[in-house]
């Protein structure tokens, strides 16, 4: 059975997912997909996998989410607070939510999943550098290189060219 | 370990259901790619928890891999969600009426 940390957790995490679409104003929607987003890193802990939980609070929450906060800020302040939204799609929107929920949910509920448990200790840490470093490295690699191509290409599409360089610099 | 498989299957389920109805219902292009980076944690939890219960190191090492690219992913949709706004003055994917380029 489920102990009071793993139901505290995925109530703050399920219910801060719902405010960070739900919440009219788009500041404190960000911040509760913050605390979604460090749910998810509990979560991990839970799972005895720490490496993966900082790594996700490092990027997540360190560097996604003030990301997306300083494109908020850079919208126009009225776009912020106002909800854009299909008032005709909605009912279908919940509609679709729980058949995915109930249906998706009875059906894993039903199926082997359900007694799965384990008593075998948890992975090591030191084996994801190891793995990571001699099977998984042509991966890595690669990742390094979308990354870094991403960033370039963020950049790019950011940049304005109607701003001419003696402008740029006031 | 006290808490089962079907349990952390459970909440990347509610996880996944929410950001699909975000995506169907919501129309400003910020909330989209909240959306999508709750679908993308309820997937990265569910890697985690089956490499957890196996168990197996490459369970975590692909959340690793899924995070960085996430990463990747926000920064150029949020790179396409300036550019939009400058060209229209809106968020409102509705009025990104020709996005042909």
């Amino acid at each position: 059975m489920a102990d009071a940390t793993f139901l505290a957790l995925s109530v703050l995490t399920i219910g801060s997912a719902i405010a960070a679409l739900e919440l009219r104003s788009l500041i404190y929607a960000s911040i509760a997909l913050m605390v979604t987003l460090g749910g998810v890193a509990g979560f991990f802990l839970l799972l005895d996998s720490p490496f993966v939980a900082m790594f996700q609070l490092a990027v997540y929450v360190g560097s996604i989410a003030v990301l997306i906060l300083f494109t908020v800020m850079l919208v126009r302040r009225e776009l912020i607070f106002t909800k854009i939204e299909d008032p005709r799609r909605r009912y279908a929107g919940v509609g679709l939510m729980l058949i995915i929920m109930l249906g998706i949910g009875a059906v894993i509920i039903n199926s082997g999943l359900n007694t799965i448990t384990t008593e075998e200790p948890p992975v090591d840490y030191r084996d994801i550098g190891k793995e990571l470093l001699l099977y998984y490295w042509p991966a890595l690699i690669l990742m390094a290189l979308i990354l870094a191509s991403s960033v370039i290409g963020a950049l790019m599409l950011a940049r304005r060219e109607d701003v001419k360089g003696e402008q740029r610099t006031n | 370990m006290s808490n089962e498989l079907i349990e952390f299957v459970l909440v990347s389920v509610a996880l996944l259901a929410i950001g699909i109805y975000g995506l169907s219902v919501k129309r400003n292009a910020i909330r989209l790619l909240f959306s999508i980076e709750i679908i993308v944690n309820a997937a990265n939890l569910n890697l985690v928890a089956f490499g957890r219960f196996i168990p197996n190191s490459a369970g975590q090492t692909f959340a690793l891999f899924s995070i960085a690219i996430a990463a990747a992913e926000v920064a150029v949709g949020l790179g396409l969600i300036i550019v939009a706004y400058r060209m229209y003055k809106n968020i409102d994917i509705a009025d990104f009426k020709s996005l042909k380029g």
